[in-house]
Order: structure tokens, then C-alpha cells, then sequence
């Protein structure tokens, strides 16, 4: 274990399960011994709106929140929502982003237009991202609902615990009867090559 | 015991419950309020604590006050505008004092995340002379119960314990304790003791004195309390601080030297005066108001703080950083980003509210709203919410609206306030309503849950807290009872019903009532079996966006999809969201909402 601390953004939009994945995932970095924190907010925020949740771990953490600037990986459940939160990264940030677009209500009114092309636009800014079809590799495991699992399960190829203890967090964690697919969704995800 | 050797992640408020049940809370009570709400949501898990959800923060102050006073150790959670609802009980309990330990949990919204303010409840330790403490992290959210309950019984004094937003809803390792269970538990009992508990003027006037008697002694207290620590690193700058914004400082400025307060009121003064001495600046780093800021100067020290640290929202480590001089930011990466639609939180599809609001926006009316999800009703395109100020005030406001409008005003006022909300504080309101003869509409949307915080129960479920099966309050005899006349029930996915009461009861000419009864969507059971899911069959899409105007998440406008017009721009509906209401359906004059194959 180092000094450094190792900051994770998870966005994306409420429902899509962000706040489960974050939870597995700070379970599983408590579990493996790191000092952890992990910050969001609930309430207004989640009618259908924008998520974030910050999770930092290292050997002592202070601050809940992380800083501008200093993210070490995002993971991005949405498209448009990776873009909202460039200012937290910098250029080696590893980017995992789930291509799948869930258009806004200004969008759907037709008032406002989604943005094309964002895989290529976060791809020329940040070389260090992987861009995974997170809901048809959920399908291939059975289930769609398990896609914050299959991005989930790539995040772990960067952080080092053993990968019984994600198993074992997850089974704690989650509902008897979705344990084995989701199992199954986070091998499909932990399975694709490291983008670094 | 297993479970207390191993270190558990907690949330602030998951900590809060479970040192409430390690110190021997014996009564806890609450009305829900992000971002205090899983306090209790979490206490009914441990075995052996009465949990309530009380109608408002006054009555769960009241109810508490009674186990207090019946020798119970007792927590009372709300969040910060909430004190205000229990601030008139409070007041005077500061006065009588307790006999079992009292912990009141103000869970403050710094931000503004989920709340129509972000006022500083630290304000409110000062005004009730109420002593206050403020945990920095999960640990001290747990061991922070405890202490308070343990000053509470020894200095005979309610105890405030602030938390924040990101103290709630951020977790931390926590190490928890044996629980005793035991220790407490015999106290209750009835005595009398008039002198101390009826606050008629001539026993208040003598317990003035003594609260002014303990503030003093609180006072000596803090310069020893555990909880106010000096960490000394080197002496050109010193950070006062509490809470949250201790976490921020000690990332950015990790080789100052701190004061952190676990008591923030009263503040301990020979500690202060002891760390100014020791360090060439002196800076308070808080959040909202200069509540250290002020007290520290008033003691004729020099220090700085709001000067560079914002009174407005949250801090973060970015804040705190740019706030002072000489700080390097981390380089960002310069990125030219196309312009980003906002996602703002929206009612879901398939809400009942919509049926409503729709009416009510179709009327032009002038709506007095309230708190909850129905406030979003604000937003695009439905636009029919034109008030919104703190719970309950919707009725108020319809009533004084139209007695100044008069008939001027007629068919234009309404009023629309949830179920959990109109229990909370709308009915003297109704009953000011009926008694004034106000000629105002009022709209009870009953969805029979406190849906915005998360579906908890209320005096309509028939439901407690701890799972008991109750009696349900019966809005419309509750309405007639006060002396309405017109009371009338819709069901809002009804759609040409739901309009056609609403344009009646609009136009008449004395208060009227009108109860949405449908369940929240997200409740189980609220799906309807006649519901399928739907479709649009372009075939027959106009694109005349009498579907887009319920602002509905399911569904879409597809600008370049070809209509039945062969014009550009036609209605789309999102199959994974759409749960199959009809509302779009019933809107569509051309019969192009369909059921999806």
C-alpha cells in the first residue's frame, strides 16, 4: 500500500445504478484494506437526473470530495455525462465509458440537441479510454440492468484487490437471485484488455 | 461480538443510528427530510428503540420531549429547515431541561442539494443556548451520539449534533462499539417535578437563570472537551475549523497546524486564545456563515476567514484551495465541449401528478406549490407550479392571493400539496381557508407515500415506521369537517375527468377540495394491469406535440423522423421507460399512440 491516494469518478444518470457499483466498489477497497471514502448525493438528484459519486482510497483520507484535476478514473455509465465532468480529469486519466445515450428532457422537447460524436471527442482528449457497448455485453450475460457491473468489472482490471473479494463483496452485497448474472456481467467487463 | 471487531463503511446517518443504539436510545422520532431521512430508516433495524415518523419536526420534538421527560434516552432527527417547524418546542425545552438524554440531529444542506435554503443551523446552538456538536466523518458521527447524550444528562440540556450533506451521505470507516442497552433503560419512570416543567412566567424566569448558569459552565467545559484538539505542525498558520470543511483543509493544507472543534457551540475560549497565541495567522475555515468567525473576533483576536472563503454553498478542497494565496491547481485539460443539455431531476414517467398539473397548466391557473416531487412540475413544458416556499405554505398562499384578487381572481387560484405534506403543516392552513371563506381550489395529491424522500409512511398509508398496521386519515371527512362543502376525489390519469373537475372547481365561487387519489408509480402495486406499454405509429403522428406538452421522460421528439404529414419532427416513446399510464394516449386526437408490439 502507498501514500497515494487514488481518486474514482462514477457518473451517469439516476436508476442506472451508480450508487450499487460505487457501493461494491468501496465495500471491495475497504475489504482489501484501504482507508476509504466515498461521497454522493441523494434525494432531488435522483429523479432521472445527473449522479456523481467520488470514492477515494489510499492509506488515509481526508476530504470526501475530490479535487479538480485529479481524477485517476472515470467511470462513465452515459455518454453526454462523461463530458459534464471533464474538469476533473487530466490527461491520464483512464476513462471507462459505457456507449449508451439517454437523452435529457431539454433533448426530448427538442429545445436543446444531444451532442454527436463524444466517444471520438474524449478519445482525442484523453488517450487512456476504453469505450465498452456496456448494455449488449449485459445482454449477452442474461441480463441488461447488470451494465454498471459489466463497466464495474473493467474498473477492477486497474485496481489492485483479488478478485475473490469483489465476488465476495458482491455477494453480500446483492439480492440472492441476481448474484450469478451479475457475477457473470463483471467477468465479461473484467475480462477486456487494460487500456493502460 | 463479530461484528464489532471488523470496520464497517457507514454513511454519516447510518452512523448516527447505530450510536444511538450503542449509547442507549431508548425513543427516536422524526419527520423525513434529505438529507437526514435514513437516520431513522436505519435506527428500526437495531432491536429495542421505539422509531416514530411523527406529521411534522414539532410534533417529533414534542413526542421526544415526552420520552426525555419520562427518563428515556431519546433522538429526534430532522434537517435544517425542520428545526424551524420544531423551533418554537425547542426554545422552551432549553429552559425545563431533560431527564433522559436528548440529542436533536439538524442535517443541514450547505449547496442546496435538496432544500428551499441553505440556512446555518449552527446559528440556531446560539439562539436556544442549546450546546452543539459537529462530526467530521462517519466515526465521529457514531462516538458523537454518545458524548451528546453523556453531556445532555450532565449539564440537564437538549444537545444539537450538526450534520452536513456530505457528512450524511459520505461514508467512512467506522469501528463500532458494544452496545449497552442496559445502563439507560431504567430510568423511565413518571415523576413530577412542576417547577422544572411547567414554563408558566414565574418558573421560567428562575430557569432562565439556570440556562444562563449552564451556558456559562458549558463554556468551561469545552476548553477541556476531548473533542476540541490543537494538532500543532508549525506556527505560521493556524486553521480553526469543524466538520466537513476540517477534511477539505487537512487535504489542502496538510502542514498547518489546526484547532478542530468538535463542539462548535459554545466555543471554547481559553483554547482559542491558547492556539491564536501559538501561530503567526490565524484562519476559521467553515462553511455558510462566519459562525467561528465572528465569536473569535468578538473575543479580540485577530483572524481571517469569509474574506476569501465563500458564504455561499458547499466548500471542497478546490474551494478552500483557491480561496487563499499561493496555492497550485492541478493542470485540467483544455477541452472544447460542444454546449451540454442540462439533466435536471424530472417526475417520472407515469406519475400521477401529471394528470394534474397538466389540467392546471391547460387553465393558465395561478398555482401556489409546495415541497415534494410535485414541485418539479416547475420545470418545462407543464410550467405549473408558480410558488414554492416551505411546507404547507401553498395553502396560505392561495388563500391571501385570492382575498386580495377577489372576484378578479376567480377560476385562476389553486393550490397543490402532497399527502405527507398537507399532513405536515396544510391543515390549519385548510382550516384558515374554510373559516376566512376564501374562494380558492385546493389540490391534496394524494399518492399515498412521502414519495421526494424516498416513499416513507405517513398518517395516510396505514402504515408506522416500525411496519404496524394503523388507521388511515380520511382527507375528504377531514376536509368536510372543517366545513368544505366541495370536496371532490379524481383519479389523475383520468384525463378528461380529472380536467373537467378542474374547471369546475376553479370557477366556483367558495373553497373547494379536490383529493388525486393514485398511488406514487414507484410503489409496488401502483401499475395498473390495463397498462401496457406504449408506442407511436408514425403512420398516424402528426408531430402535433400534444403528447410532448406532459413533459413525460418516455417520451421523445424525434425532429428528423418523417410524420403522417410528411413533414420533419414526430413523437417517439421510449419503450424501457414507459410504463403504459395512457396519459399521452388520451391526449392524442389521431389515435397514434398505441400498445408496443
Amino acid at each position: 500500500m502507498t501514500e497515494i491516494i487514488t481518486n474514482i469518478l462514477m457518473a451517469g444518470v439516476g436508476g442506472q445504478g451508480i450508487i450499487m457499483a460505487s457501493n461494491i466498489l468501496s465495500e471491495a477497497l475497504l475489504a482489501a484494506g484501504y482507508d476509504v471514502k466515498k461521497s454522493e448525493v441523494h434525494g432531488m438528484a435522483q429523479r432521472g437526473g445527473s449522479v456523481v459519486s467520488h470514492v477515494r482510497f489510499g492509506e488515509k483520507v481526508y476530504s470526501p470530495l475530490i479535487r479538480k484535476g485529479d481524477v485517476d478514473i472515470l467511470y462513465c455509465l452515459e455518454l453526454l455525462e462523461s463530458l459534464r465532468y471533464t474538469d476533473y480529469l487530466k490527461k491520464d486519466s483512464v476513462i471507462i465509458l459505457n456507449k449508451y445515450r439517454l437523452n435529457p428532457p431539454s433533448v426530448s422537447l427538442g429545445v436543446q440537441t444531444y451532442p454527436e460524436e463524444i466517444p471520438e471527442l474524449v478519445r482525442e482528449n484523453f488517450p487512456k479510454t476504453v469505450i465498452l457497448d456496456g448494455v449488449e455485453m449485459a445482454r449477452g450475460v442474461g441480463n441488461p440492468k447488470t451494465v454498471s457491473t459489466v463497466i464495474l468489472g473493467h474498473l477492477s482490471r486497474y485496481i489492485d484487490i483479488p478478485v475473490t473479494v469483489w465476488s465476495d463483496v458482491m455477494k453480500e452485497r446483492l439480492p440472492k437471485k441476481i448474484f450469478d448474472v451479475n457475477l457473470k456481467a463483471f467477468d465479461a467487463g473484467r475480462s477486456v484488455e487494460r487500456v493502460a | 461480538m463479530a461484528e464489532t471487531n471488523r470496520k464497517q463503511l457507514l454513511s454519516g446517518n447510518e452512523a448516527i443510528a447505530r450510536g444511538a443504539y450503542e449509547s442507549g436510545v431508548l425513543f427516536a422520532s422524526a419527520y423525513p427530510g434529505t438529507p437526514s431521512t435514513e437516520i431513522l430508516e436505519n435506527l428500526i433495524s437495531y432491536d429495542g428503540i421505539y422509531c416514530e415518523w411523527s406529521p411534522n419536526e414539532k410534533v417529533a420534538l414534542e413526542v421526544g420531549v415526552g420520552a426525555c421527560y419520562a427518563g428515556a434516552r431519546t433522538l429526534v432527527a430532522m434537517k435544517h429547515v425542520g428545526v424551524n417547524v420544531a423551533a418554537d418546542p425547542l426554545f422552551t425545552l432549553s429552559y425545563t431541561g431533560i431527564r433522559g438524554g436528548l440529542v436533536l440531529i439538524t442535517a443541514d444542506d450547505p449547496e442546496l442539494h435538496s432544500s428551499q435554503n441553505e440556512q446555518d443551523n449552527r446559528n440556531y446552538a446560539k439562539f436556544a443556548k442549546v450546546p452543539m456538536l459537529e462530526p467530521s466523518d462517519s466515526q465521529e458521527a457514531k462516538d458523537y451520539v454518545a458524548l451528546a447524550l453523556d453531556i445532555s444528562e450532565r449539564f440537564d440540556t437538549p444537545v444539537f449534533l450538526r450534520s452536513t450533506t456530505r457528512i450524511s451521505h459520505s461514508q467512512s470507516a467506522v469501528s463500532l462499539a458494544e452496545p449497552d442497552r442496559t445502563t439507560h433503560a431504567d430510568k423511565v419512570s413518571l415523576v413530577k417535578d412542576p417547577e422544572r416543567l411547567v414554563m408558566l412566567p414565574a418558573n421560567a424566569r428562575k430557569r432562565h437563570v439556570v440556562v444562563e448558569e449552564r451556558m456559562e459552565r458549558l463554556r468551561e467545559f469545552a476548553d477541556d472537551f476531548s473533542e476540541n484538539v490543537i494538532e500543532m505542525i508549525n506556527t505560521d498558520v493556524g486553521i480553526i475549523t469543524a466538520g466537513i470543511a476540517y477534511q477539505y483543509a487537512k487535504e489542502i493544507f496538510p502542514n498547518a497546524s489546526y484547532l478542530k472543534l468538535g463542539m462548535v457551540y459554545p466555543l471554547p475560549e481559553k483554547l482559542i486564545r491558547e492556539f491564536a497565541g501559538k501561530v503567526k495567522k490565524l484562519l476559521v475555515v467553515e462553511e455558510l456563515d462566519p459562525f467561528i468567525e465572528e465569536q473569535v473576533r468578538g473575543m479580540g483576536i485577530e483572524v481571517s476567514g469569509k474574506d476569501s472563503i465563500p458564504i455561499l454553498g458547499e466548500l471542497n478542497p478546490d474551494i478552500v484551495a483557491s480561496s487563499l494565496d499561493g496555492y497550485v491547481f492541478t493542470e485540467q485539460v483544455p477541452i472544447e465541449k460542444p454546449e451540454l443539455p442540462p439533466r435536471p431531476p424530472n417526475m417520472c414517467p407515469g406519475c400521477p401528478h401529471r394528470g394534474v398539473f397538466y389540467a392546471l397548466s391547460k387553465k393558465k391557473a395561478f398555482v401556489t406549490g409546495d415541497i415534494g416531487c410535485y414541485t418539479l412540475a416547475f420545470l418545462p413544458p407543464l410550467k405549473a407550479i408558480d410558488t414554492c416556499l416551505c411546507m404547507g405554505a401553498s395553502i396560505g398562499h392561495a388563500v391571501g392571493i385570492d382575498k386580495v384578487m377577489g372576484e378578479e381572481g376567480r377560476g385562476k387560484v389553486a393550490a397543490v400539496i402532497g399527502d405527507s405534506t398537507f399532513f405536515h403543516s396544510g391543515i390549519t392552513p385548510l382550516m384558515d381557508a374554510a373559516y376566512n371563506k376564501s374562494a380558492a381550489t385546493i389540490c391534496i395529491l394524494d399518492n399515498r407515500t412521502t414519495a421526494m424522500t424516498g416513499a416513507q409512511e405517513n398518517p395516510g398509508t396505514g402504515k408506522t415506521l416500525m411496519g404496524r398496521d394503523t388507521g388511515r386519515v380520511d382527507i375528504p371527512a377531514l376536509a368536510k369537517s372543517l366545513g368544505i362543502n366541495r370536496v371532490c376525489t379524481v383519479d389523475p390519469y383520468d384525463m378528461k375527468g380529472t380536467m373537467d373537475v378542474v374547471t369546475e372547481e376553479l370557477d366556483a365561487d367558495e373553497i373547494s377540495v379536490i383529493i388525486s387519489e393514485a398511488p406514487c408509480v414507484l410503489l409496488r402495486g401502483a401499475k395498473r394491469e390495463e397498462w401496457d406499454v406504449l408506442t407511436v405509429d408514425h403512420s398516424k403522428c402528426t408531430g402535433c406535440k400534444a403528447c410532448i406538452m406532459l413533459g413525460c421522460p418516455a417520451i421523445g421528439w424525434d425532429s428528423e423522423g418523417e410524420n403522417s404529414k410528411g413533414r420533419k419532427g414526430r413523437a417517439v416513446i421510449d419503450e424501457m421507460l414507459c410504463i403504459g399510464c395512457t396519459m399521452c394516449r388520451q391526449l392524442c386526437k389521431f389515435d397514434a399512440i398505441v400498445k408496443a408490439p
